[in-house]
């Protein structure tokens, strides 16, 4: 079993709208790789990211058809997590299925107390616990040289891009197996986005990550499997290489060459 | 063009303290004949126009002649018998020049009557108009949202007088009826204060939390997080300056309010040794006594403005310090 999650036949419909935002999609998200999204604005990679946590329901209204599965904490299964219902479940699946948002969110909060604040949402207490895995995240983040000696001051002190590998850090304190990065670097200047693709590519070697990008270099530099959709669907999903080099389908070579989207 | 309309911004912007300014001297000014007779001591002395002869025999304090009363009409007797004493003192005030006696003005009783009053409204209105903010702005859907926010503007924008009449006539016989007391107190005067300002506070409460980005509240269920954390940790301190912000406001409202507070105060010279006596306030000793005031009399009612005026000035400032500044 060497797939982490895997959407399956998905469809999915905004509350009130008439026609569904994606539809028949099958996704695969292979363990401690990075897959990657492009498509053109619109085309439903961020809402198929935003499924996969099932942080549309913090809204309401909105349908889901098809399958979503997530590979159980103890590898024997799968469990489809479109049929969680309790809070409890949706916790417990949002703290195995980090997520990164487009813009940096440092909380209202200390360095130190962003990093530690999934960790105490979760019941740990014990300062001495708490500090190393502040520390460790920070490093698995490369951020702890820059702000070891100020852990005690506001996060959103932070420049934008120590900001966002805050937010990482913040991610994989909580010892997610699959990290969501919704454009991550969308916000960022060049050097700061340069050190989130080369913490990225690290992190896959703890880390299942499916990343929704703009910037198509970005997915071929970083990712080991694309995904292309254009207006719901997915047209061709592959190795990054063969996604790049040869694509099968005319849409996902004129979007690929620059020739629209 | 360009010039012309920066230059307009700009009168605009120091007009603001031109204003303050005036304010304040005139205020100052008409104030100075009572500040040189009473000084300081006009703050700590709780006696209101009382003639004190200089060989003090027997001071008959003019509140005794007020009897409690029970209902909204025996409080508007009462309130007749308190403004002919009035009459009387201030008329007594022109004659007494020649005598060796002179009346003791002090602010003591509408100071505490009005801090009471505001911190009395405060406590009362910022867990409610909190719990509506947040109601409106994270809980509710927005079909439910959306009707009342209206109404909470439409409450916003009623008349202080209006609450005053609903408080003299409704309310305080209500209070009364739970806490026992008269029906005008200090109690029901911070009621209705409460009252009319959590509309206010609710909608810039409201305001504020409303700039708390999606994303960011996202960020927190996605580390999950339940609504109530979320509320607690990020949407709260997030929103913070604004919410402390619409509490000044409201406190500042409060202080100052007039109408409302002079319906259901009672307006007696007298300390409260419970909450369900009635009192005064500087505003509604201001308005009650302006019409029969003259000479020193006039004068220590701008005195008692001004200590309104640096009240007011002192509790913005204090916040903004202390409040706004950790960040």
């Amino acid at each position: 079993m060497k797939n982490m999650m895997d959407v399956q036949d998905l469809t999915f419909t905004y509350s009130g709208a008439p026609a569904p935002s994606l539809q028949n999609i099958s996704l695969p998200v292979e363990k401690n790789k990075v897959t990657a999204l492009i498509g053109p604005s619109g085309c439903g990679k961020s809402t198929l990211l935003r499924a996969m946590n099932r942080i549309h329901d913090l809204y309401p209204g909105h349908q889901y058809d098809g399958v979503i599965n997530l590979l159980d904490s103890d590898k024997k299964g799968y469990t489809d997590i479109l049929t969680l219902k309790s809070e409890a479940e949706m916790i417990r699946l949002r703290q195995r299925v980090g997520m990164i948002f487009q813009k940096p969110t440092p909380f209202p909060m200390t360095i130190f107390e962003n990093i530690a604040y999934g960790l105490r949402l979760s019941g740990v207490k014990k300062r001495a616990a708490l500090q190393d895995v502040v520390e460790q995240s920070l490093h698995d983040a490369a951020l702890w040289n820059e702000v070891k000696d100020r852990l005690n001051d506001d996060a959103r002190g932070l420049s934008g891009g120590q900001q966002q590998r805050l937010c990482i850090a913040r991610a994989i304190a909580l010892k997610p197996e699959v990290i969501l990065f919704d454009e991550p670097t969308s916000a960022l200047d060049p050097i700061s986005t340069l050190a989130i693709e080369e913490m990225i590519s690290e992190l896959r070697e703890k880390y299942s990550i499916c990343i929704v990008t703009h910037n198509m270099q970005q997915a071929a530099r970083i990712s080991d499997y694309t995904g292309f959709m254009y207006l719901g669907e997915m047209i061709e999903y592959g190795q990054t290489d063969n996604i790049f080099m040869k694509p099968s389908k005319k849409q996902t070579e004129d979007y690929i060459s620059g020739r629209f989207g | 063009m360009e010039l012309i309309f920066k230059k307009l911004a700009q009168i605009s912007a120091s007009l603001l303290f031109v204003i303050l300014a005036a304010t304040t001297i005139v205020l100052y000014l008409s104030a100075k004949p009572a500040i040189q007779e009473f000084g300081a001591g006009f703050l700590f002395e709780s006696r209101w126009g009382v003639e004190e002869t200089k060989n003090v025999s027997e001071v008959v304090p003019n509140q005794e002649l007020v009897v409690d009363g029970e209902d909204a009409d025996d409080f508007m007797e009462d309130e007749d018998d308190f403004i002919d004493d009035e009459d009387f003192v201030t008329d007594d005030d022109t004659e007494s020049e020649t005598n060796d006696s002179e009346i003791i003005y002090g602010a003591l009783v509408p100071i505490i009557g009005t801090i009471f009053s505001t911190l009395i409204a405060m406590l009362f209105s910022i867990p409610i108009a909190m719990g509506i903010a947040v109601f409106l702005s994270e809980i509710a859907s927005a079909t439910l949202a959306k009707p009342i926010s209206i109404a909470i503007e439409l409450l916003a924008s009623i008349p202080s007088i209006i609450y005053g009449m609903w408080g003299l006539f409704y309310f305080g016989p209500f209070i009364a009826d739970i806490f026992g007391g008269n029906t005008v107190s200090l109690l029901v005067a911070g009621l209705v204060l409460g009252v009319m300002v959590i509309p206010f506070m609710a909608a810039l409460s409201r305001d504020a939390i409303g700039t708390v980005p999606d994303m960011l509240k996202e960020s927190a269920y996605a580390m999950g997080a339940t609504k109530l954390e979320v509320i607690k940790d990020v949407v709260f301190p997030y929103a913070k300056s604004g919410i402390i912000g619409s509490i000044i406001l409201s406190f500042g409202r409060a202080l100052g309010e007039t109408m409302a507070v002079a319906f259901v105060i009672g307006g007696v010279y007298q300390f409260v040794g419970k909450v369900t006596d009635p009192t005064n306030s500087i505003p509604v000793v201001l308005a009650n006594s302006f019409a029969e005031s003259s000479g020193l009399s006039l004068s220590v009612l701008f005195y008692l403005a001004l200590v309104l005026f640096v009240m007011s000035f002192m509790v913005i400032v204090v916040a903004k310090h202390y409040l706004l500044r950790r960040k």
